[in-house]
């Protein structure tokens, strides 16, 4: 093991907290995700101490720390912030280093990011105050149906025929849900019709470009979801190697000195 | 990128001047009020102030109240008041907090002024130019007070101001003239009508010259100044002490270029506003793009306050001329028009699209316009969700969160 210097992303999302460190080559080294919970603080801290111990490496190695997402200014370890538009962006990019459109589903929002063929962002796009389509609503769902959400994947896929949800609104469409439950309907179509209305939501905020690539632990937790998107555009999406990680990814390799570089 | 570094905020001295402007405004019309002389009148931010002048009203405009409301943060918690009685927390909420401050009985102006409650009014005009929504707010006060509520009806989505628009929107004005008459007790003449619209001009070639003082680099302005310092080109126009203030303000910021000392410290970035404020967070909005070294510079909303149509030869026309030209008014393509030669003008990096939930009329970014101005300028936008009045229709999280990022869209353009 070489005394390297780490490079450390800690991304603070409203449901999960990830840290990623990487080396000087951008390499991946170590990961570690918590619920993000109340202290948001202490949790960067514990992912920390995991993911560097899957690096091999002692705190006095980390060269820079970054953080990102909703609690990022509550990590104590950074020295600099990003926002996680930007870090998930750089986190697709490196991965994928061409022209694309970034889909991260997140705990409580959504975002659609474009970037040009030399990673810089073209523009983007966040869902508003609505739950419609995020994380948030998907574990509405599940409480509805009382099924828990680790599940949810496996049902959607076993749907032969998916029920349609008409509505914009996390409240109408949780009646709606209830109304196919009272026809009888399979809870597996069900699932599939709130899979699906998720990512209707998201096509609807913006155009995508012609490469896609979908990220976030809802992708991540949720592969299902990515088949959906591809029968819904018609063409293939890309998706990164720890989609959950995108963001975290994304805010070491800012650490680092940033992502187009690489 | 932090926010929490705290960017100082240089005051404008001229500022002090202003706020006394606006107290004197409103300690005369409650005397007035409160005396029964001279009579008051009620009108919309751009209607037909002059005539009221000229006929010696005092003028009051209830939208400047409310956005005191929203500016104090009353608003929000007024507005189901008038949710109860029927108007919707769709609409505009600078109806609905002004008509839940009423039924209430508080007012923004006790606290700031010791004044106990808005002046009644013996008459109410609206210009729709606008928005229907100041006709159903008239109306619900002529009823409380039993005064009379008279109306300007406009044409939509002008492309080009012809003569057929003028001469509608001119026999309209003139139509209101002899029940303000009745009114107010005594004769229109014209000499006055040439003079308030003289000193109404005069107040806007000012206030224009003084928001075009941001073009300069680094901009001596801000628009979250400018949507204070804009008290008296609003309520004042056509009286002399509106003049005044602004000459003074105006000299500030031209020593202020001169001395090329910027509203913001090192002003890196320079932003477009498109849409209303967000009244209840002028100073939080100012801080955020301060520490992000971005000056959001100039707007459409501030420079709605430029009738350089207005000319005391020919007043009534001119005013016809001039409350129909208005960007409200027009067509997207005229708006579209008016915002790229704006940007130029300015030399803007970002345009900002505040998306008003209660405000249809001055959110402009619903029909594709965003997009449309970014393809034909290569200037990058961003839409934000929120409300000039309404605190529950704002996420400050995603707001800082876009506008954060927002900015770093802006700074990986310049590597
Ligand atoms: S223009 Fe908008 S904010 Fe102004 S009065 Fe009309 S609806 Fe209200």
């Amino acid at each position: 093991m070489s005394e390297e210097a780490l490079y450390v992303g800690c991304d603070v999302g409203s449901s999960r907290t990830k840290v990623a460190v990487i080396d000087a080559a951008g390499r991946l080294r170590g990961l570690a995700v918590r619920k993000s919970g109340t202290d948001f603080a202490a949790t960067a801290d514990g992912c920390l101490t995991e993911a560097l111990a899957m690096a091999g490496g002692e705190p006095g190695r980390i060269a820079r720390a970054v953080s990102t997402g909703y609690g990022r200014m509550n990590v104590r370890y950074a020295q600099d912030q990003r926002t996680e538009i930007g870090c998930h962006a750089g986190g697709c990019y490196h991965a994928f280093p061409r022209a694309i459109t970034v889909i991260d589903i997140g705990g409580q929002d959504n975002k659609v990011i474009k970037l040009d063929a030399a990673g810089r962002r073209t523009g983007f796009k966040m869902n508003r105050k609505c739950a419609a389509g995020t994380g948030a609503f998907l574990e509405e769902m599940a409480a509805r149906l009382d099924i828990p959400l680790e599940r949810m994947n496996a049902m959607a896929e076993r749907s032969a025929d998916m029920v349609r949800l008409g509505s914009f609104c996390t409240v109408f469409s949780a009646t709606e849900v209830l109304e196919h439950i009272r026809h009888g309907k399979k809870i597996e179509d069900i699932v599939k019709g709130v899979f699906y209305s998720m990512i209707k939501r998201i096509v609807e905020m913006d155009s995508l470009t012609a490469e896609v690539v979908m990220t976030g632990g809802v992708v991540a937790h949720n592969p299902y979801l990515v088949r959906m998107m591809e029968e819904l555009i018609g063409r293939p999406v890309l998706v990164p190697p720890h989609p959950q990680f995108t963001g975290a990814i994304g805010a070491a390799l800012y650490a680092r000195s940033g992502f187009r570089e690489s | 990128m932090s926010e929490e570094k705290k960017a100082p905020r240089k005051k404008l001295a001229a500022a002090a001047d202003i706020n006394r402007f606006m107290r004197d405004y409103y300690l005369e019309l409650d005397a007035a009020a409160r005396a029964g002389s001279p009579k008051i009148a009620w009108c919309t931010s751009v209607g037909p102030a002059e005539i009221l002048r000229a006929l010696g009203f005092l003028v009051y405009f209830p939208e400047t109240h409310s956005a005191m409301l929203g500016a104090t943060r009353m608003a929000t918690d007024l507005i189901p008041e008038a949710n109860a009685i029927g108007y919707s927390p769709d609409i505009c909420s600078y109806l609905t907090a002004d008509i839940g401050a009423f039924l209430r009985g508080v007012t923004p102006l006790q606290k700031a002024f010791g004044i106990q409650s808005i002046p009644r009014p013996d008459v109410l005009v609206y210009n729709t130019n606008q928005c229907r929504d100041v006709q159903d707010w008239f109306v619900w006060y002529g009823e409380k007070f039993n005064a009379p509520v008279l109306g300007v009806h406009t044409y939509r989505g002008v492309d080009e101001v012809t003569d057929r628009h003028i001469v509608s929107i001119a026999k309209q004005l003139e139509a209101l003239i002899p029940p303000l008459e009745k009114v107010a007790g005594r004769r229109f003449e014209m000499e006055d009508l040439r003079r308030a619209v003289d000193l109404s001009r005069q107040c806007s070639e000012l206030w224009k010259q003084i928001l075009d003082t941001a073009a300069a680099r680094p901009s001596p302005i801000t628009f979250f100044d400018g949507t204070t310092l804009m008290g008296p080109a609003v309520v004042g126009r056509g009286t002399p002490q509106a003049v005044e203030v602004y000459r003074k303000l105006l000299e500030e910021l031209e020593e202020r270029i001169r001395r090329r000392e910027g509203a913001v410290d090192e002003e890196r970035f320079r932003i477009y506003w498109d849409g209303m404020p967000v009244w209840g967070r002028l100073s939080a909005h100012a801080q955020l793009f301060a520490a992000l070294h971005a000056n959001v510079l100039a707007s459409t909303y501030c420079n709605s306050w430029i009738f350089s149509a207005l000319d005391p030869n020919d007043p009534i026309t001119s005013m016809a001329r001039a409350y129909t030209e208005l960007f409200i008014v027009r067509s997207d393509e005229a708006k579209e028009e008016y915002i790229r030669r704006m940007l130029s003008f300015f030399q803007v990096d970002g345009i900002i699209y505040h998306d008003a939930k209660t405000c249809p009329n001055n959110s402009n970014c619903r029909y594709g316009m965003p997009q449309r101005l970014e393809k034909e300028t290569g200037i990058p936008s961003l839409i934000i969700n929120g409300d000039l009045n309404d605190l529950r229709l704002i996420s400050d999280e995603q707001t800082k969160t876009n506008v954060e990022a927002f900015i770093e869209q802006l700074e990986e353009r310049r590597k």
